[in-house]
């Protein structure tokens, strides 16, 4: 259950698609980004093939955009430090959480039920 | 209630752009204020001032407009996601050496922080996408 004597978190950010195919990551990201500059508490949630984006050594690739993980990595910066993970969809794809280039924590999927309902505003990319 | 809208399908490729409209027409019919629509990721292509779909078919810009007109709804469109996709309005095309113009009012350009105002401001942010 969610502790209700905690306060509520400004904006949860979902990420479920993969880096390099599209640009929902970047531009899901950049929301965040904006958010947290705004002093807004955000909390990061990757699900499905999002998890992929916090795959280390990816570079910028054939397709000359700059990828995803510059911006990863300047998270702390922003404090965005609450980084969830869908422990299921590490599992589908054979990951597990020590292997991903950030700290992140692995949420079943009542974690994740309890995530949207602990933050004021969802946005989903 | 105060809404706001968050639209990132791109007309005609999706339902979304149709189904933001219908569900905005839907809020201002039973007395609720629309606040915004912000369009973000392909959603932006919904403020091209140049797009003519065949006259048999719902012109969704015209669509925006006239409610936002009629309603004072804000239509926001990310600049970052416009400029990157062609959408300029007059400044951004001196700016940018374009010698066309592809939004004009009521839609403007303006940054991710109104959406994240609009997120703090309205009782409900509804996003619609492919």
């Amino acid at each position: 259950m969610h502790e209700h004597d905690e306060p509520l978190r400004d904006l949860l950010v979902i990420l479920r698609h993969a880096p390099h195919g599209s640009s929902w990551l970047k531009e899901g990201l950049d929301a965040a980004l904006v958010a947290a500059a705004f002093g807004q508490s955000v909390s990061l949630l990757f699900m499905g093939e999002g998890v992929m984006a916090l795959m280390p050594g990816q570079g910028p690739g054939p397709l000359e955009q700059k990828g995803t993980a510059a911006t990863l990595e300047m998270l702390e910066m922003y404090d965005i430090e609450t980084l969830l993970v869908d422990a299921e969809a590490l599992s589908a794809l054979g990951l597990s959480a020590d292997e991903l280039m950030l700290d992140v924590t692995p949420v079943s999927t009542e974690a994740i039920s309890e995530a949207l309902s602990a933050h004021c505003l969802v946005l989903t990319f | 209630m105060r809404y706001a809208i968050l639209l990132m399908g791109a007309p005609y490729s999706h339902q979304a752009s149709h189904s933001a409209l219908r569900f905005a027409r839907a809020l201002v019919a039973r007395g609720h204020r629309l606040e915004a629509v912000f369009f973000y990721h392909d959603g932006v292509h919904n403020a091209s001032r140049l797009a003519a779909p065949p006259q048999d078919e719902p012109h969704l810009m015209d669509a925006w407009t006239d409610l936002s007109r009629e309603h004072e709804v804000a239509l926001q469109v990310c600049i970052a996601a416009a400029l990157r996709r062609g959408l300029l309005d007059e400044r951004e095309a001196a700016r940018h050496g374009k010698d066309g113009i592809s939004v004009a009012a009521p839609f403007e350009l303006t940054g991710l922080g109104q959406l994240i105002d609009l997120g703090t401001r309205c009782d409900r942010l509804v996003t619609f996408g492919p």
